[in-house]
């Protein structure tokens, strides 16, 4: 576990009951696309290992991505899976899991889909605080259109699109998550695996909305995996996740990159409250001719 | 004297308030009284400020359009004396705010009445209560009863006690001004319906039809994003879903809601979203993936004027190409349009159906006109709502490999749904084999693009059972009308009034607007000396469409003002097309159908 787990934090109760597979039992057998080297490897590898840790059943589980590299993502997990268009997961992971709250539902996608494309989408989320994973395969590019600099790109970067370099200062997506009071904020990094394993089985157990940032490099169009490996540092025992400027201060920290959980702080998700909201209105004998029978003259 | 029909237009400033609530709430009293109505309005986009009009036709018989001529004026200001008072027929009535406007000098054949509106509601210190003042008139000018008047008013502003005590005291004040100082002598009296029992008749606008269509369909999933005049069906099921455990999202724009209806869809929910022509550019490129994923999904689309912002509270039938064709690549959907107020409750189930029943985006294309069009209707008949399942894909226990995507027969793929061991799948944009997994081979691709067409093509055959058409009129007459939409309204009209007078006209309405009923319309197009296709838009959109599909002359009848066709302007049309092709002894061969059509024909013996 993440040193600062915290520790009160009651492990989901779910509706169905455990399986015991391996991590390997959650391939699906699709043969990854991706770059030999790919950080993004890494990241599937942690996910498999925490599912098979975390004991769900594949048919409960719903993966839901947009479009780039990250986003086939769904297609190698034995599990079910909703590709969808660019920048959209999180409003389908948003329709799948209000639907069908009892579905663990995990979105994943790059940088490129989440900030650029699907940035309109992702301070909703947060507000709305749906018991969603999100993982970000941050490579700072776009991978598969081949190099073009991402949300997430340092300034000055020189790529084709950008061959003199680029102008924009990147956004950091933990301030960002830290600012729409996402519930659960932390970052991991492809190269730890045990670490990221452990990163996602909190997020998962989180009840809210949770958001990963992981480090995960592209080997063939920005391939940072050694300076990544220099600038990660564990965040701090004494870190308090229920303090949410102490956690933007660990964001803003200038000497380097920290990973774990820089905030956590539970509240009632959008799916429970939507419950109580039919509970608190629902009227067993309200049927159509009922309804109909309000517009008669 | 009484009239069976009659036109009345409400018109005003809508800074001062209440123009289109003084028109709707005396039109429900009209219809509360047991008469047939059928109202209409323009409003400015603007919350305040600026001209607007509300139209009600009232009448003993059944209408099925907003009326041509005036039989009264209600002007609340000079304004709507300068733009309305030359549309009042002969002998119609101009009731006037003499506080604000003067009739013109000369006022040939109509009857004018003053009522000096500002000053009687300051007579009872309740400048507010003008609007009631002024119901409370045309209910006495009417010869309606005033114990309905009442009743209406507290069913429609009956939540705040005192204010309730207030609003009737302005109606009775004006019922009483009329009954002390105006000596009626036009004709203006309204009888109920003879064949109108009491209590049977619902009284709602298009919107309302549809959702509750929605509801009855077993939707419990909306997500939608705010936006004129599609925004009070998210409104009203906002306030109903709760009660019976449905959910409703107002999501961060178009995008995320058919995102969300779509991700619903997913796991098993009847969703839908609702929106207007900007919304529906969003969504387009979702539509295309639930039409590559195969996922059932609803889109309403109240039409409205464009394009861009264009004219958010003025009607047209404009979107159908995009509607139809809006996609990159080929990218095969439902379009249903529903023909009227009543119709709507009945093809939002048809849209539901449709869409489990073939996996596919259907979407349902209103108009701005039918969504506020408050009308009297028969009480919906719930002996006719069915529910077509979505085919669900059933594990035979063994461990079976599940390919959600098989190519069948029908096109129609049975489907998993999250929780259900061994179906796991990804319902993909990419394209793909059967399994799921992507594919790029160009065989895969030709056979995909053949399944999800052959699916949605053969989705024409419900067109009968699912009565899809509307037809009526003489059998084999010269000249056809083929339309589509809430055109039908004046086209009826207009077909009774020619036939009145001889001519022989037929109708055909498609509700399925994609995939087109071929076959009942190659029927009906053969062998015809003129086919008139009137409808809202710039370009003739269906008219186009027919003409591609059948290689048939059409006669395009298009009108894009915002506004609806009035029956005047449908007659004329005939009468001028009949006059130069369906005379007997004219000529009118080019009509004749190619051989094309012919060999389409399915002849009836
Ligand atoms: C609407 C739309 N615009 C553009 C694209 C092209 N496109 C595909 S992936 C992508 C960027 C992906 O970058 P990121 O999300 O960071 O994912 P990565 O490939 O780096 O994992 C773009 C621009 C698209 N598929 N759809
Ligand atoms: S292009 Fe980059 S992100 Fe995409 S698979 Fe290759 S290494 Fe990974
Ligand atoms: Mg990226």
């Amino acid at each position: 576990m993440p040193s600062n787990l915290i520790q009160s934090m009651q492990p989901q109760t779910r509706t169905f009951e455990l399986v015991n597979l391996s991590a390997n039992d959650y391939k699906s057998g699709v043969r990854p696309v991706w770059c030999p080297g790919c950080g993004d490897y890494g990241v599937l590898a942690s996910f498999s290992k925490a599912l098979a840790d975390l004991r769900i059943p594949p048919e409960q589980i719903v993966i839901v991505s947009g479009i780039g590299c990250s986003s086939r993502f769904p297609i190698f997990v034995n599990s079910y899976g909703l590709h969808g268009t660019h920048g959209r997961a999180l409003p389908l992971a948003t329709g799948v899991k209000m639907a069908q709250p009892e579905l663990v539902v995990v979105a994943v996608g790059g940088d490129g889909d989440a900030f650029s494309i699907g940035m309109g989408h992702f301070p909703h989320i947060a507000r709305r605080n749906p018991d969603i994973t999100y993982l970000v395969m941050d490579n700072e590019i776009y991978g598969l259109t081949k190099g073009q600099p991402s949300p997430t790109s340092p300034v000055g970067m020189e790529k084709k699109a950008s061959p003199y370099g680029t102008l924009e200062t990147p956004l950091d997506p933990i301030l960002l998550a830290l600012a729409s009071n996402a519930s659960f904020v932390a970052r991991g990094f492809s190269s730890k695996p045990k670490e990221l394993t452990e990163l996602i089985k909190a997020a998962m157990q989180h009840k809210g909305f949770s958001f990963v940032q992981i480090i995960s490099p592209c080997v063939s169009f920005n391939d940072m995996t050694q300076e990544f490996k220099g600038a990660t540092l564990p965040i701090p025992a004494t870190h308090d996740p229920r303090d949410r400027l102490a956690a933007m201060k660990l964001a803003e920290h200038p000497g380097g990159m920290y990973l774990g959980i820089f905030y956590q702080q539970p509240r009632p998700t959008y799916e429970e409250k939507m419950q109580s909201l039919q509970d608190k209105n629902a009227r067993a004998d309200y049927d159509l001719p009922e309804m109909m029978s309000r517009f008669m003259r | 004297m009484s009239r069976s029909d009659f036109t009345v237009r409400v018109g005003g400033d809508s800074a001062t308030g209440g123009i289109i609530t003084t028109g709707e709430i005396f039109a429900r009293i009209a219809a509360y009284a047991g008469l047939d109505v059928y109202t209409t309005r323009t409003i400015p986009s603007e919350i305040k400020g600026g001209h607007v009009m509300f139209q009600a036709r009232l009448a003993s018989t059944a209408v099925w359009s907003q009326g041509d001529d005036l039989d009264m004026l209600v002007a609340f200001d000079q304004e709507s004396i300068d733009r309305y008072f030359k549309l009042i027929r002969f002998g119609g009535v101009l009731v006037f705010n003499s506080n604000d406007g003067q009739p013109p000098a000369v006022t040939d054949g109509v009857t004018t009445y003053a009522l000096p509106l500002n000053e009687i509601a300051k007579s009872i210190n309740f400048q507010r209560g003008r609007n009631l003042i002024a119901i409370g008139a045309l209910v006495k000018l009417f010869g309606l009863p005033f114990e309905t008047a009442t009743t209406v008013i507290e069913k429609q502003l009956g939540r705040k006690k005192e204010l309730l005590e207030q609003n009737i005291g302005a109606l009775k004040t004006g019922f009483d001004y009329v009954e002390k100082n105006i000596t009626p002598t036009a004709p203006y009296s309204l009888k109920p319906r003879a064949d109108a029992p009491e209590h049977d008749r619902l009284v709602l606008n298009g919107n309302q039809a549809l959702a509750l269509g929605a509801f009855a369909a077993g939707c419990r999933f909306f997500a939608g994003y705010p936006i004129t005049p599609a925004t009070d069906i998210m409104e009203f099921l906002a306030g109903e879903f709760p009660r019976i455990g449905g959910t409703l999202i107002q999501a961060e724009d178009e995008i995320a809601a058919l995102g969300m209806a779509m991700g619903a869809s997913y796991t098993g929910a009847r969703a839908m979203t609702a929106t207007s022509g900007p919304g529906l550019s969003l969504m387009t490129e979702l539509i295309g993936h639930a039409t590559m994923s195969e996922l059932p999904v609803v889109i309403v689309d109240v039409q409205r004027a464009g394009p861009s912002t264009g004219m958010p509270t003025k009607v047209t039938q404009g979107d159908l190409r995009i509607s139809v064709f809006g996609a990159h690549d080929d990218a095969p959907r439902i379009v249903l349009a529903p023909v009227s107020v009543e119709d709507c409750f009945y093809q939002m189930i048809n849209a539901f159906n449709l869409a489990e029943k073939y996996q596919t985006p259907v979407i349902f294309l209103s108009d701005q006109d039918m969504s506020v069009r408050v009308q009297t209707i028969a009480p919906f008949d719930l002996t006719r709502v069915q529910h077509a399942p979505r085919w669900l894909w059933e594990s035979n226990g063994v461990n079976q490999s599940y390919a959600r995507y098989a190519i069948t027969p029908s096109g129609i793929s049975p489907m998993a749904l999250p929780g259900m061991k061994g179906g796991q799948y990804v319902a993909e944009g990419l394209e793909h084999l059967p399994s799921g997994a992507p594919d790029y081979t160009p065989e895969v691709h030709f056979e995909n693009m053949e399944k999800r067409a052959r699916k949605i093509r053969s989705a024409a055959s419900e067109a009968d059972r699912m009565r899809l058409l509307e037809r009526f009129g003489d059998r084999g007459a010269p000249l056809v009308i083929l339309g589509w939409g809430s055109t039908i309204g004046p086209v009826r009209e207009a077909v009774a009034r020619a036939q009145k007078e001889g001519m022989k006209v037929e109708v055909l309405y498609t509700k399925l607007i994609f995939p087109l009923p071929r076959d009942q319309i190659a029927e009906f197009i053969a062998e015809r000396k003129a086919i008139l296709v009137p409808e809202l838009n710039h370009t003739g959109q269906y008219a186009r469409m027919i003409q591609a599909e059948f290689w048939r002359e059409v006669v395009s009848l298009r009108k894009f003002g915002g506004i609806p066709f009035t029956t005047q302007e449908i007659y004329d049309r005939i009468k001028q097309i009949y006059a130069a092709k369906c005379k007997p002894k004219g000529r009118g061969a080019r009509a004749l159908p190619t051989r094309r059509a012919k060999k389409r024909i399915i002849r009836k013996s």
